[in-house]
């Protein structure tokens, strides 16, 4: 029982991170309809970016926070101007080449800044890990699962009570549509590329005390994120929440029940199981592209 | 004889005298074999191709039939003592019931959604052979699979083992085309179109897909069948999501719904990392940087690209 309950927490603790990183996917999907391969590249700069500017630079943690999501979300933006907005025909599979290219382009800037090494970076704060039930639950953990909360929710107002939430909601039921009604279509479209971007830092920020950061860390991460936005359903951002939770605690009981060797495959059989018998997922609407 | 099937026999023929003639010139050992990679690669290329360029239907876990193909034969001739080339039908013939047990449910996706299915397919054939360690060697690879031999020639030298690999590129090409130019052809482009279209005039269309991925799961096994005698050995690395991808690139970069397209594809990206050795650290920015401006200017891949541009070149003094 106490194993299981330590399996539930170290769950909880990577499912928050994945959850993060799928409601990125989640929020540029809502409003582009194009996932972001490179979105796992994205975690990674905010990771080895927060480590250096906490590190080497010695900024205090809130500060490096803001700077280094500001900062990833810019070159997201970049990102979204140069080489996605300039695609003549934006069909799935020329996106999809384009962002894959983006992410080996991004691993390999990050390979010429940051090395080929392994970063590491203290838990936010010294507190010692709480006891429940005999189970041991990190600080860390405390910090990654309300910062989820923190920022799911900030968006969720976001979305809901400002124009600029509600202009981009418009674009992502039609984008001609709002257009029409005088919404600068294009640049939500930026906007979201900076939203979700930004959350994919804020997904490395948080991650990288509890594990190592180096240059390849992104793509099983964006990979899992992706799984878990699927699990939820793509496009909602409380469902990317719930599947990204899900995915991590059914992966830690994976390992810890069964076999370590199910790590990496949870996420794919959950992902193939969710696409072949619900594919709008947990929470999403049924109106899916399937026959 | 139309035009086109002229043009298409003079390439063929193009194409046996540069396999002959570079069997003859080249020498070195290490060139020769990144030769046989590129054929190699035409095949995996041409297989995916008949799917995502003809078909329209994208797949990002092929890697998985590559692998597939490969440990089969390795675990047939190894474990078993079989005769590769009782181990090829074999190999093939498990990539395709694989490839139909796991496409009747995947090719009932479509766009994004068929795009993940077949990355989660590919990754989890990955983490098998990466686990199952029993079987495959796990993570550390499979060694001592034999040479390819065919009564008194054997295939462990470099120049034959090139001749080989381009005869059966040559062989399949010369296939494709013909499947092409098929009813089968004919009935895929359709859906390529328009899959409700294709099905409003008759074509059964869930057939014609399973079928085509059935096919390019054949090219990848063969594929990985020729990888696995070329380096005697494998490691679960060769078959992950980057190959998946890799091939993906290949197509589109080369040209969709062009068989020349997937030799072209093939050649430029197995000799690119060759040539960016050159910029040493920047090479992954300098392969990123290419593959988003090939898709962001020439989205139609390199072959119809180039072809438009001599075009217009050649309208220009009209005007």
């Amino acid at each position: 029982m106490q194993e299981v309950l330590q399996y539930i927490f170290s769950g909880i603790t990577s499912g928050a991170i994945y959850a993060v990183i799928a409601v990125g996917f989640s929020m540029l999907y809502n409003s582009t309809e194009l996932i972001n391969f490179a979105h796992g590249e994205f975690v990674m700069l905010g990771a080895l970016s927060f480590v250096t500017l906490s590190g080497p630079f010695q900024l205090p943690l809130l500060p490096a926070f803001i700077l280094s999501v500001a900062g990833v979300a810019v070159i997201g933006m970049l990102f979204e101007r140069l080489a996605i907005r300039t695609v003549r025909t934006p069909n799935p599979i020329v996106l999809i080449i384009i962002t894959v290219g983006a992410s080996i382009f991004l691993k390999g800037v990050g390979m010429l800044i940051w090395g080929k090494d392994a970063h590491t970076m203290p838990p936010f704060s010294g507190h010692p890990p709480l006891d429940i039930a005999g189970a041991k639950l990190l600080a860390q953990s405390l910090w990654i699962v309300a910062i989820l909360f923190i920022t799911v929710a900030g968006l969720h107002l976001f979305y809901k009570k400002t124009l600029t939430g509600k202009a981009m909601e418009a674009c992502a039921i039609s984008q001609k549509a709002a257009w029409l009604t005088g919404i600068p279509s294009k640049f939500m479209v930026l906007l979201a590329f900076g939203l979700s971007t930004g959350m994919g830092a804020v997904a490395g920020v948080i991650i990288s005390p509890i594990t190592m950061s180096s240059y390849d860390m992104g793509t099983m991460l964006g990979l899992k994120g992706f799984c878990a936005a699927m699990l939820g359903g793509l496009g909602s951002l409380w469902g990317s929440v719930i599947g990204g939770l899900l995915l991590g605690i059914l992966e830690a009981l994976g390992v810890g029940l069964v076999s370590s060797g199910l790590k990496d495959a949870t996420a794919f059989l959950l992902l193939l199981f969710i696409l072949y018998v619900r594919p709008s997922g947990i929470i999403g609407s049924v109106e899916v592209e399937r026959f | 004889m139309d035009n086109r099937s002229n043009w298409h026999r003079i390439a063929y023929a193009a194409l046996i005298v540069i396999v002959v003639l570079t069997g003859m010139l080249v020498s070195n050992a290490y060139h020769l074999q990144l030769l046989t990679f590129i054929g190699i690669n035409t095949l995996l290329a041409l297989g995916l191709n008949m799917l995502m360029g003809y078909a329209g239907q994208i797949s990002l876990g092929h890697a998985a039939f590559y692998g597939i193909g490969a440990y089969t034969t390795a675990i047939l001739t190894v474990h078993y003592a079989i005769s590769p080339w009782l181990a090829l039908p074999a190999a093939i013939l498990i990539a395709m019931a694989i490839a139909y047990i796991v496409g009747v449910p995947t090719l009932k996706l479509s766009g994004y959604y068929l795009g993940m299915g077949t990355l989660g397919f590919g990754m989890i054939v990955h983490i098998l052979f990466r686990e199952w360690s029993g079987v495959t060697g796990g993570a550390s690879g499979f060694i001592g699979i034999p040479p390819l031999e065919l009564g008194p020639v054997s295939f462990s030298s470099g120049r034959n083992y090139f001749y080989l690999v381009w005869a059966i590129v040559l062989l399949s090409l010369i296939i494709c085309r013909r499947i092409i130019d098929s009813r089968l052809g004919r009935g895929l482009r359709s859906i390529h179109d328009g899959e409700k279209a294709a099905r409003a005039v008759g074509v059964n269309t869930g057939k014609l897909k399973l079928q085509v991925f059935v096919l390019s799961a054949a090219f990848s096994a063969l594929a990985g069948f020729l990888y696995a005698h070329l380096v005697y050995f494998i490691s679960p690395g060769t078959f992950d999501f980057i190959t998946s991808i890799r091939i993906v690139t290949m197509v589109v970069i080369g040209g969709m719904a062009s068989i020349w397209g997937a030799l072209l594809g093939a050649s430029l990206l197995t000799l690119l990392p060759e040539w960016l050795h050159s910029f040493s650290e920047f090479e992954m920015v300098v392969y990123g940087l290419i593959l988003m401006s090939v898709m962001i200017f020439l989205p139609q891949g390199l072959t119809r690209g180039l072809m438009d541009i001599y075009e217009r070149s050649k309208r220009q003094p009209d005007r």
